[in-house]
């Protein structure tokens, strides 16, 4: 299970390093960046889908 | 240091609008019978209260179309609204403010527009843009926290002992102010006047081209005293910042430094203020939502974010590029489009209980700060203002009413808050 940013649909919205900071953070512009890898546990799975489901650019992908 | 004022021919003007904005800024017109046919987002009844319209128009139209303002169009689903602002081959951002005038005389024409890079279009847009993150991405905004805390509890001190307040004019408008004059380094006392630049800006819309045009001289007037103070004194701030940088080794033009702090300073502050001003107005009206906030703090971080969706301070405009059939719609070249970004926070097609306020809605994609390519670049900012203001005032304040013997008034245009905000506190 990996989460990933398309970075060209990102716009900064911020909500997912604010909803799950230890999957995501941010870069210099504000940009979202996945942690690591993208790697997911289950509890971290939960939380990246929650970050999914707020995201208002529909930037988030899962592959499950 | 200049005293920025000494440049600032303000006092004949500042009759000028006091005159022109007694009592509402609007100019005569004819009611509406038909918001489908004829919306006008200055309406008395829009203004008072804008969502049944928008709940109608959903389901009638739901595009709406008005012949004020020269021709516009009102998109009212998220969809729709989503689509425009992502479509940047159709519609142009060169104008984001509808006015009586299209093109004011002197206005800087596209791709950068008069305020980059609000008013820019690709590929420019980005250049500008990319210029201004670096200052309000998440880290450097953290740092201000303790500074808004301070200033936001230096207000409230100044209520202690009151029994009612104004939490609008007392509080909510002294916040943002404070926060970006000290970011662009401008003195923190000329405040009252970054308010009334905004006003001009943003509410006095319906004025006829020749009384709008003079308002803004002195709005130009203080901005070049200050471009010319931080040439000749230059210090760590955001202009500074646009005066010096480079792109592609060359120095900005003046008018795109001139346009990026004015658009930095109105865009920062009745938006931020009108977000703070709209959670307590819920708050002193929904007693179970304030109860909530109150024994469980930890709700704050998504209860904003709900306070953003159901009311939405901010609608942007477009202007049709060509002639141009969207869903049916005959738009025409020059055409105004009216980007409801709070109408699609109320669409039921991806809210669950669109119309109702949760305060722990936890799937909350809104659109408060845009979508698309023009994202707030102050969102960051505006969503720590907001936070913060809320937990001190909810520090100072566990129990508060409307005072019912004085009226809450609301801002008209494209950016919609409560401005007086009569409370019972004691
Ligand atoms: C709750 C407060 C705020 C709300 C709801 C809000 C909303 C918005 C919206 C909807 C846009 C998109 C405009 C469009 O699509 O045409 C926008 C753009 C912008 N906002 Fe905000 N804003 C807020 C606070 C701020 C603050 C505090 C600042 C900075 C100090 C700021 C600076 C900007 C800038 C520079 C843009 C233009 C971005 C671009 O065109 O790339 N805003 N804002």
């Amino acid at each position: 299970m990996k989460v990933s940013i398309d970075a060209d649909i990102c716009q900064g919205q911020g909500r997912c390093f604010s909803i799950a900071p230890r999957i995501f953070t941010f870069d210099d512009l504000g940009n979202g960046v996945v942690i690591a890898d993208g790697t997911l546990t289950d509890q971290g799975l939960e939380l990246a889908r929650l970050a999914q489901s707020n995201c208002p650019e529909h930037a988030i992908f899962i592959e499950e | 240091m200049v005293r920025a004022t000494s440049h600032f021919a303000y006092s004949p003007n500042d009759a000028e609008i006091r005159q022109v904005t007694q009592g509402g800024q609007l100019t005569d017109r004819e009611p509406v019978r038909d918001f489908a046919i004829d919306w006008d987002h200055t309406d008395p009844q829009w203004v008072a209260d804008p969502y049944p319209i928008w709940d109608d128009l959903r389901e009638r139209c739901p595009i709406a179309h008005t012949d004020r303002y020269g021709s516009g169009w009102f998109p009212t689903t998220h969809d729709a609204v989503s689509a425009i602002a992502n479509d940047t081959e159709h519609f142009t951002s060169r104008m984001v403010v509808v006015t009586k005038n299209r093109f004011p005389p002197g206005a800087p024409p596209a791709p950068m527009g008069g305020a980059p890079p609000i008013t820019s279009d690709p590929p420019f847009h980005a250049v500008a843009r990319r210029l201004l993150l670096p200052a309000f991405a998440p880290e450097p905004v953290n740092a201000l926290e303790p500074q808004i805390r301070a200033l936001c509890q230096k207000h409230l001190d100044a209520l202690v002992g009151r029994d009612t307040i104004d939490a609008g004019h007392e509080y909510a408008q002294f916040i943002p102010p404070g926060v970006i004059a000290r970011m662009l380094g401008f003195p923190p006392e000329d405040e009252d006047q970054f308010r009334d630049f905004v006003h001009v800006v943003l509410d006095l819309v319906d004025l006829e081209p020749e009384i709008r045009g003079p308002l803004f001289w002195p709005i130009n007037a203080y901005f070049s005293a200050q471009i010319e103070d931080h040439l000749r004194n230059p210090r760590d701030d955001l202009t500074t910042f646009l005066l010096n940088v480079e792109v592609d080794g060359k120095k900005l033009a003046p008018e795109h430094v001139r346009g990026s702090m004015v658009l930095i300073l109105v865009a920062g502050i009745d938006t931020t203020w009108s977000a703070i001003g709209s959670s307590i107005w819920h708050l002193a009206t929904h007693r179970e939502d304030l109860e909530r906030l109150v024994d469980e703090p930890e709700l704050m971080e998504v209860a904003v974010e709900e306070f953003l969706r159901f009311y939405a301070p901010v609608t942007m405009a477009r202007l049709v590029k060509d002639d141009y059939e969207f869903r049916g719609c005959p738009m025409k070249k020059d055409d105004w489009i009216l980007l409801g970004f709070p109408a699609a926070n109320r669409d039921p097609a991806v809210f669950a209980k669109a119309d109702e306020f949760i305060i722990d809605r936890e799937v909350n994609r809104h659109a408060a700060f845009g979508l698309g390519i023009h994202r707030c670049v102050g969102s960051n900012l505006a969503r720590l203002e907001l936070r913060v203001a809320l937990e001190e005032f909810l520090k100072r304040y566990q129990k508060f009413e409307l005072d019912p013997s004085s009226d809450v008034t609301w801002a008209p245009g494209q950016v919609r808050g409560p401005r007086a905000i009569p409370l019972r506190v004691g």
